[in-house]
């Protein structure tokens, strides 16, 4: 099957600011997948690139086996929900809809038969002779959303199309949105800096920093086998414990203590554990477990948060975040207690630079 | 959105901000005065204008002799009617040319840009008499020249006041616009040509409708300086191209008379309309937000 | 800066280095060729003016009026320093400082005053602010002619309360009044714009913080709101050191400024030389205060 869309080698230069940094990307048909990275980290320049509002300064860029890269975006058949959704502002609902089928030569009436009916799958119907800015957010957001779609697009983009929405109305619209992809069957590619978003939604995701291209899998994969301290720290919540590789099932704490790490780099890199919080545990010291999974500390504060407390202990001069769910029988570990941190051996994973 | 800060703003508006005691009356006090300063004279103008007294400042009665005479004063009429002229032309000429000079300044980059940003911006801050000066010294060496050079057969007159009119009509135009343009995300030009637009069409149907109020109220201006302009048109006028108000400032020097209050009240009435058409323009700019106010 | 089509139509290809700089070069000619229009006629019509006034101030008046351009000379910019051409410099600079200094007392507390009012108020008194700005400026200057004039109704007024038949027309009070009615809206609205953009909530801060009225006046409100008075008071102080219609029918003869000054070295005098130096002194004067303005942050004026 041929990628729906498939970047290789793509770098592009502003001047002498390198914003994409040789990146190669295969985006699968019907795939949902995330461009996922902090602001300025390249994955808008991307997704402009996919686009077409964006040039590569090299490299090739296929949709669906075709070379589009010296294509203006009118040409490319794909379509972009942009962020702050950029809806024209004197066309109403309609009118916005149907522009790109007008564009393209579709006569008024098929154009306007067809705009409608995309109004009716973004749940909009009768709402399309308002102006956009008689909508609300999430209306406008719909507006956008049905605009793009109605071309049928054979990849949609969408740039951070959820950033300008209230907490409560992003969680609705991201899951509308995954069915709306399921439904349809088309790839969306989706830029967010929101990495619970992209974990969430998406079946695969790239994780960019700097203009390069850090890792690529499934939220899962990117979750529990982090390809770099960057990644590790970016995705989710984690204690980055320094230390050295001793051997390929053990890292020597930058404190003396060893702890259990399975890796393949060389003995001696300077490296760091990855310990999530919630994948620790507290436990009185004289509690026996494996020395190879356990650190001894002292808590320093408590934090609760309803339906966790979250726990900071010092190790030595390191703090180790700790995460225990609050269910009944839980115990209160109060702040100057010696407490014993311990997790399983395969919960952590060994990342370096 | 906007209703939130609004609340906010009238709460405020209650404390430290709002004046109050003998500041708050000094404040009042000085509001009134400033527009009874901007009002006053023009409000005895226009009485004054149908006053039945050879005395400009007089009041002699009603009448409407002097409109009558400005009716029938050829003068004033030829006059005017150069003065329209000369307005609707160079305004016509600037709105396109500082349409154009603004999408350049606010959406592309080129070479040479900061120099053209500075040259658009002196005609707007250059004294009146400088310009005048300028474009009087310009048509007395070149007026042959640029003949012989384009074939044409320009005169000191019609040609030469609307060539100057032009020179700081484009800057004006281009001010307004630019700010419209600047107000105006790019994402939009760009979201057309992602929905197959070509660049011509993406301008036709997206950049265009968004800017035309900034295109009218650019027109307006224009136009009104046009038709205020007295120094610069005094330089370079020739035979039979008086406009109005070169005619009547020759009047005001020479005497003042009844018939002159009445000419300057059919200008203040020019303007006056001019005003209310940009005000509507305005309105139009703002409906997008007073709307979403009311949701 | 956006996206390109290119001269070839776009035929698909990998994108390479030198396309990329071919799109961007493309793009800057299409900016280049949408400024040419207005470019070549400023270029043409202001700044070969501009140019012309600078060397015909270095030309020479001939016995019969007209202009030598060869043989250049300092000769009209040495006149400068003559008692009566000296005498106009300082008067239309103290005139005019006079005007910017009026204006500004008038307009801070109402633009203030304006800054402070709610929405619909504040926007119904701007459009009142805003029609004179638009309202034909010969005829407002018009309008104080025909009031102060004789037996009109300024002299009603002094008569009535007992301060007998006093003539202000054609004196230096004339004109500055005239100036100030004719230039405040141009004070007032950068004003209003400075002060309506600071968060108000500083103001109650510095009260919070025990300051006086007064002095949360000095500290806050007046720093923050400088670039408004400076933007007001060069678009007050420019055009009132050339004006030349206000002087002229407000003025007479007792009062002549310099924008005066020039017209008649051209209309009358027919000292062209001396006359383009000296509207290239009100034009070095005009830039240097804007120069000044920007470089010192302003943005926009």
């Amino acid at each position: 099957m041929t990628a729906a869309v498939e970047i290789t080698g793509i770098t592009k230069r502003f001047g002498d600011v390198v914003a994409v940094d040789n990146i190669d990307l295969t985006i699968a048909d019907g795939e949902f997948f995330a461009l996922l990275g902090p602001s300025g980290c390249g994955k808008t320049t991307t997704l402009r690139m996919i686009a077409g509002l964006e040039f590569p300064t090299q490299g090739s860029l296929k949709i669906f086996g075709d070379e589009v890269g010296t294509l203006p975006p009118n040409k490319r058949p794909v379509n972009t929900v942009f962020q702050n959704y950029a809806l024209f502002p004197h066309l109403n609902a309609l009118d916005n809809v149907a522009f790109g089928l007008k564009m393209q030569g579709v006569d008024k009436s098929t154009a306007r038969k067809r705009a409608l009916e995309t109004i009716d799958l973004v749940q909009l119907t009768g709402m399309d002779a308002r102006k956009p800015s008689e909508l609300s957010g999430g209306q406008q957001q719909r507006v956008a959303l049905a605009r793009a779609l109605v071309n049928q697009p054979k990849v949609l983009l969408l740039d951070e199309p959820l950033g300008a929405l209230d907490l409560k109305l992003r969680q609705e619209m991201q899951g509308e949105l995954k069915n709306l992809q399921q439904n349809l069957g088309v790839s969306f590619v989706f830029v967010t800096h929101d990495q619970e978003e992209a974990l969430t939604m998406s079946d695969r995701m790239a994780v960019m920093n700097d203009g390069k291209l850090l890792q690529v899998g499934s939220p899962e994969e990117i979750y529990e086998h982090p390809a770099n301290r960057f990644v590790a720290d970016f995705i989710g919540q984690t204690n980055l414990l320094e230390g050295r590789v001793l051997d390929s099932e053990t890292v020597c704490l930058a404190n003396g203590a060893h702890v259990t790490g399975t890796s393949d780099l060389p003995m001696g890199t300077e490296v760091a554990v990855s310990l999530r919080p919630e994948r620790a545990h507290l436990g009185p010291r004289d509690e026996t477990h494996s020395r190879q999974a356990a650190v001894d500390g002292v808590v320093e504060s408590v934090t609760y948060l309803g339906n966790a407390r979250v726990y900071h202990v010092r190790f030595d001069w390191m703090v180790i975040e700790v995460r225990e769910e609050n269910r009944p029988g839980a115990t209160l570990h109060e702040p100057g207690t010696p407490v014993s941190v311990s997790w399983d051996p395969s919960a952590v994973s060994v990342v370096a630079d | 959105m906007s209703r939130l800060l609004n609340k906010t703003a009238n709460k405020t508006a209650g404390s430290a901000v709002e004046p109050h005691g003998w500041t708050k009356g000094v404040l009042q006090a000085n509001g009134w005065l400033v527009y009874a300063f901007f009002y006053a004279p023009i409000l005895l103008l226009v009485i004054f204008s149908f006053s039945d007294s050879r005395n400009v400042g007089v009041w002699g009665g009603f009448t409407l002799d002097w409109y009558e005479g400005f009716v029938d004063s050829q003068q004033t009429q030829a006059a005017l009617w150069n003065s329209v002229k000369i307005a609707t032309v160079s305004t016509g000429i600037s709105v396109v040319l500082g349409t154009m000079s603004a999408l350049a300044l606010e959406r592309f980059k080129f070479r040479g840009k900061q120099v053209f940003d500075a040259l658009l911006y002196l005609p707007i801050i250059i004294p009146d008499v400088t310009m005048a000066v300028m474009m009087l010294l310009f048509f007395a060496e070149f007026f042959d020249v640029l003949n012989a050079v384009f074939g044409t057969e320009l005169r000191k007159g019609f040609s030469s006041i609307a060539l100057s009119h032009i020179a700081f009509s484009i800057s004006f135009v281009s001010v307004v616009v630019r700010a419209r343009l600047a107000g105006m995300s790019s994402h939009l030009e760009e979201a057309a040509l992602d929905l197959y637009a070509t660049r011509w069409q993406a301008f036709r149907f997206v950049t265009f409708p968004q800017i035309l109020p900034g295109i009218l109220g650019g027109a307006l201006l224009a136009m009104t300086i046009s038709l205020d302009d007295v120094v610069i048109t005094q330089f370079v006028t020739g035979p039979g191209w008086t406009t109005l108000p070169v005619y009547v400032f020759g009047l005001i020097r020479r005497g003042v008379t009844p018939l002159i209050n009445a000419v300057s009240v059919v200008m203040l009435m020019a303007s006056m309309t001019l005003v209310a058409l940009s005000l509507l323009v305005e309105r139009v700019r703002n409906v997008g937000t007073n709307q979403r106010r009311g949701f | 800066m956006t996206a390109v089509k290119l001269p070839s139509d776009a035929e698909a290809a990998v994108a390479t280095p030198e396309f990329e700089a071919a799109a961007i070069r493309q793009e800057s000619r299409r900016g280049f060729l949408l400024a040419m229009p207005s470019y070549a006629y400023l270029v043409l019509f202001f700044a070969v003016p501009l140019v012309i006034v600078v060397v015909y101030s270095f030309a020479t008046r001939n016995r019969f009026g007209g202009t030598d351009l060869s043989g250049w000379n300092l000769a009209s910019y040495a006149r400068l320093s003559e008692p009566i051409v000296r005498d106009i410099l300082f008067r239309s600079l103290w005139l005019a400082l006079l005007t910017t200094l009026i204006c500004l007392v008038i307009a801070y507390p109402f633009a203030y005053y304006l800054a402070t009012r709610t929405p619909v108020v504040r926007n119904l008194m701007l459009v009142f602010v805003m029609i004179p700005f638009w309202t034909n400026f010969l005829v407002r200057n018009y309008a104080w002619r025909v009031i102060l004039g004789n037996d009109g109704p300024f002299t009603d007024v002094t008569e009535a309360i007992g301060l007998g038949e006093r003539e202000l027309l054609f004196s230096k009070t004339a004109v500055v009044l005239g100036l100030v009615y004719s230039f405040l809206p141009f004070m007032i609205l950068p004003l209003y714009a400075a002060i309506e953009r600071i968060d108000k909530r500083l103001l109650e801060a510095s009260r919070d913080l025990y300051a006086s009225g007064l002095q949360s006046f000095r500290k806050v409100l007046l720093p923050l709101s400088m670039p408004g008075v400076i933007a007001g008071s060069i678009l007050v102080f420019v055009p009132s050191l050339g004006a030349y219609v206000t002087p002229d029918i407000l003025g007479g003869s007792k009062t002549t400024l310099l924008g005066s000054y020039i017209v008649t070295q051209f209309l009358t005098a027919r000292n062209w030389p001396f006359g383009a130096a000296l509207s290239f002194v009100l034009m070095a004067v005009m830039l240097t205060t804007t120069v000044v303005y920007f470089r010192k942050g302003g943005r926009t004026l």
